[in-house]
Parts: structure tokens; C-alpha cells; sequence
């Protein structure tokens, strides 16, 4: 029944925009995080999607036609850090700079809002469906 | 007689599952509308419920003129009818081709169809109901 599939589909969309939202949380707390637990300033982590076949019977409704979502990885961003003039801080190198975070507030910002209005956009589509299976159940009444 | 109760609500019945595939794939197409090198996809609908209600798929055989030519891919299909990538009108860097105004224009557009589909069905048991019953 490709109509509960939509459930597992729309469900997967909605777990992979949370962790994106996770990311971008995680990206704007530690926007001043010059160390981390291994000593090094803090990079912008950002998750990967990959259209994925989910669960749900597939019989003659095509073969996988229909993909859901899921986060691939999660990657590092490899653009250079900010260097900030501070020569008081401890962690200043020679020349008196501190490596800090490449969060890019703007960025994370954006995504933020990227990630909110997709997760909208599949609960909107998990209800439809929901109405249209409560619909069919009423067939012949 | 089962078999003309049968005839009078195949049309609809059909109908009814090409719609919910086809509301399946649309849903998928939201759910990677951030999923780079996504390609949305959808189905010819009025070709797709013509070829499930005569038995055959439309689908294009390629010739074979030599013992050494391969078959042709059938591709994806979804009951039959086969699945096609939609032209993108405003293709984004990351090539994923979900233009989300679309898909929720026809996410909608195939809700309400779908649940015509069920008031039909419904009218349909209903009429029978009245021919039995009088």
C-alpha cells in the first residue's frame, strides 16, 4: 500500500531535516569555541543527504520508484578558520593570532531556516496522507 | 455476477492505486527536495491508468537487428507505467531538480483527485446497494 509508504518517506525527510537543524545548532554554539577536545579550534560541521530506499512492500509499485532521505555523512568544512587578532589569549600563536571556528553565522542561519520549512513542508505531506488513508477507510459507509 | 460488481468498480478501484503510487512519488520528491543530484520524477497519469486498465504497459521495445544487441533497459516503472524525470525549469547548482512549488501544487492537485476517486467508489457501492436492495 504506497499510501503508508509515504509514512516511512516522509518520516526519513523528517529525521535527516533534524539532524541538519542539529548541525547548524551545533555550528552557531560553538562559534567562538577556539579548542575543542582534541585541542583544535572548532570547524563547521554539515550534514550530506543521499536519497535512500526505505522500508514498505514494494510488489508491483515499481521497483523503488519512490526514495526516501537519509544523512550520508557528516563532513567537516574545510575552508580555512578565522584567524583573530588577541595576542593576550593563551592560545595566540607568534604572531599574536588565534585560530578561531569557520561558523558562518549567515550560513548557518539560512540553513536554519532551509532545514525548518522542509521539515514543514513533510509534515504538511504526512498529514495529507494520513486524511487520505482516514478517507479510504470510509469507502462504502 | 461477482464478476460485474467486479467490472463496475474496476475503473475507480485502478484509478485509485495509480493515485496513490503516483501521491507516493510526489512525497518522495519533498522529502529530497535538499538532496543534491536529486532528480524529481512523476508519471504520465492518463497513460499510466489507460495502460493499467488494458493489461499492457506502454512501453518502448528497442529492435534488435543482431544476435549481439542488447536488450533495452526498461527502466523504473510504477505499475506499469513508466517513471519519468521532470524537466526542470529553474535547475539549482547542486543538481538536484525539485522545484518545490511544483511538487506541492501537484502533491495537492493529486490529493484531491484521489479523494474524488474514493467518493466515486463510494457512490458506486452505493448505487449497487440500491439495485439489491431496491
Amino acid at each position: 500500500m504506497s499510501l503508508f509508504n509515504i509514512f516511512n518517506i516522509s518520516g526519513s525527510a523528517m529525521t535527516a531535516q533534524s539532524q541538519r537543524l542539529n548541525a547548524v545548532a551545533s555550528n552557531l554554539a560553538n562559534v567562538d569555541s577556539a579548542t575543542g577536545p582534541d585541542g583544535k579550534p572548532y570547524r563547521a560541521k554539515q550534514v550530506v543527504f543521499q536519497a535512500t530506499p526505505v522500508g514498505g512492500a514494494q510488489g508491483n509499485t515499481g521497483a523503488q520508484a519512490a526514495m526516501g532521505v537519509k544523512v550520508a555523512a557528516v563532513v567537516e568544512d574545510a575552508s580555512p578558520l578565522k584567524m583573530q587578532y588577541d595576542p593576550k589569549n593563551p592560545l595566540a600563536n607568534a604572531q599574536g593570532y588565534v585560530a578561531m571556528p569557520n561558523v558562518n553565522p549567515v550560513d548557518e542561519m539560512v540553513n536554519m531556516i532551509s532545514a525548518s520549512r522542509s521539515y514543514q513542508n513533510n509534515v504538511e505531506v504526512l498529514n495529507t496522507s494520513k486524511t487520505l488513508l482516514a478517507k479510504t477507510l470510509s469507502i462504502g459507509s | 455476477m461477482s464478476s460485474r460488481i467486479d467490472d463496475a468498480l474496476r475503473f475507480n478501484q485502478t484509478a485509485l492505486n495509480l493515485r496513490a503510487a503516483r501521491q507516493e512519488l510526489l512525497a518522495a520528491n519533498i522529502a529530497n527536495a535538499d538532496t543534491p543530484n536529486f532528480k524529481a520524477k512523476d508519471i504520465d497519469f492518463s497513460s499510466a491508468l489507460k495502460g493499467a486498465l488494458s493489461g499492457t504497459s506502454p512501453r518502448l521495445a528497442m529492435e534488435a537487428t543482431a544476435a549481439k544487441h542488447l536488450s533495452g533497459g526498461e527502466g523504473k516503472t510504477l505499475m506499469g507505467a513508466p517513471v519519468m524525470y521532470r524537466k526542470p525549469t529553474q535547475p539549482s547548482a547542486d543538481g538536484n531538480t525539485v522545484d518545490m512549488d511544483v511538487e506541492r501544487a501537484q502533491f495537492a492537485d493529486n490529493a484531491l483527485r484521489y479523494e474524488a476517486s474514493v467518493k466515486f467508489v463510494s457512490d458506486d457501492i452505493k448505487k449497487l446497494l440500491t439495485v439489491i436492495q431496491g
